[in-house]
Formats: structure tokens, C-alpha cells, sequence
């Protein structure tokens, strides 16, 4: 077991650990807020490590002389980009239409957005009216 | 080269914690708790297709997943509309 292997085997170790800590976070948070936190955050961080295994499996397969190899690994840092790209903004909407469907955090004592929204919405209002 | 029985035990494990995001969009009490356990789940199941394409070195496996994490995206981005109750 040479030192490229040891390297995929510690890549697995910790997308594993972060992936599970998605799960418990989950079911352990009080809060819509505090979950999309654990089950977002940990999960990017989590497939960054396990699609980077991949990848380097991909690239010592293409380092025996089969090209099959550099398929796997190109395809795979491609879906790493989609998953970099598209997991954060799913997460900043589905925050984004929590508050506006009205629920709010339950342990918070600032909640600056609120009163930010408040203030839009009535300018608006007035603004329509006129 | 990596034993067969490590990409079964990394897809077990990321089967459990598929598992504990199911049971929290069973128990979710409002309707964006369960959206956050649907878009883990999406997650999870692009990295077990892509460990699944590496584990029996078929591609395809590979682009499956890159057309499901566009979609779920996709998905996702449309029902955080339809929760914030505006115009599309």
C-alpha cells in the first residue's frame, strides 16, 4: 500500500465523518436555521473530500496507462463544481423563504432581518398606493 | 488499488446518514425543515453515485450524477419560490 493509497483512505475517513455529522446535526438542531446550517455546510465540506478521493483514484488508474482514468476524474471534478456552485444558493433560498413564511428562529434575541423587511415592505406599500 | 468492501462500508455509512435526514423529513414541523432534509438527501445521493462509478469504474454512473445535482438544484430553487408565496 503505497503513500497515494494512505492519502484516498484519510479523503474517505473525513468525507464520511462530515457526511455523518450532517445526519446527527439534522436530528439533533432546535431550529429550521440551525439545521439548514448542519445539513448544508457539512455536506459541501464533506463531498469536497469524498468527490477528491475519487478524483485521485481516477488519476492513479490513469497513471497505470488506462485512459478510463481521466474520464473518471474530469467527470468527477465537474460534478464537484456543480455541487460547489449549486449547494450554497439552494441553501441561501430555502433560508430566504423560511423568513419570509414566516418562521423565525426560536432561541434568537436579534433578529435584524425582521425589522429590515418591515421597512422595505412598508415603503413599497406606500409606494403603491401613491 | 482500493478494496472493494471500503466503498461499501463509506456507502453504508452515508446510507445511515441518508436515514437520519429521512426521519427528519417525516418529523419536520414546518414545511422548510422538510426542504432541508429533501436537499441533504440530494446531497448525499450524488457522492454515493460518484463513490458507485468509482467502485465499478463505469463513467456513466459519474454524468448521471452531474445531471441529478443540476436538477435538484433546479428543484430545489423552485420550491423555496413556492414557500416565499411571491411571483415567479
Amino acid at each position: 500500500m503505497g503513500y497515494f493509497d494512505i492519502l484516498i483512505y484519510i479523503f474517505f475517513a473525513i468525507g464520511v465523518f462530515f457526511n455523518l455529522l450532517a445526519g446527527v446535526g439534522l436530528l439533533r438542531f432546535p431550529d429550521v436555521y440551525t439545521r439548514l446550517h448542519a445539513g448544508t455546510k457539512c455536506t459541501t465540506f464533506g463531498s469536497i473530500f469524498l468527490i477528491g478521493s475519487v478524483i485521485l483514484i481516477g488519476l492513479k488508474i490513469w497513471w497505470n496507462n488506462d485512459t478510463n482514468g481521466s474520464v473518471l476524474a474530469i467527470h468527477s471534478a465537474i460534478a464537484l463544481i456543480a455541487i460547489l456552485l449549486t449547494n450554497p444558493t439552494g441553501a441561501h433560498a430555502i433560508a430566504r423563504a423560511a423568513h419570509r413564511s414566516g418562521v423565525m428562529p426560536v432561541n434568537a434575541v436579534v433578529d435584524d432581518l425582521k425589522n429590515k423587511v418591515k421597512k422595505t415592505t412598508k415603503k413599497k406599500k406606500t409606494g403603491g398606493e401613491k | 488499488m482500493i478494496d472493494f468492501d471500503t466503498y461499501m462500508l463509506v456507502l453504508s455509512i452515508l446510507a445511515l446518514s441518508v436515514i437520519m435526514a429521512i426521519i427528519r423529513v417525516i418529523k419536520g414541523p414546518t414545511a422548510p425543515d422538510r426542504i432541508v432534509g429533501l436537499d441533504t438527501i440530494n446531497t448525499i445521493v450524488i457522492v454515493a453515485m460518484i463513490i458507485f462509478g468509482a467502485a465499478y469504474t463505469e463513467v456513466i454512473y459519474i454524468d448521471v450524477a452531474i445531471v441529478y445535482a443540476l436538477l435538484s438544484f433546479i428543484s430545489t430553487l423552485f420550491i423555496a419560490k413556492y414557500l416565499e408565496g411571491g411571483e415567479f
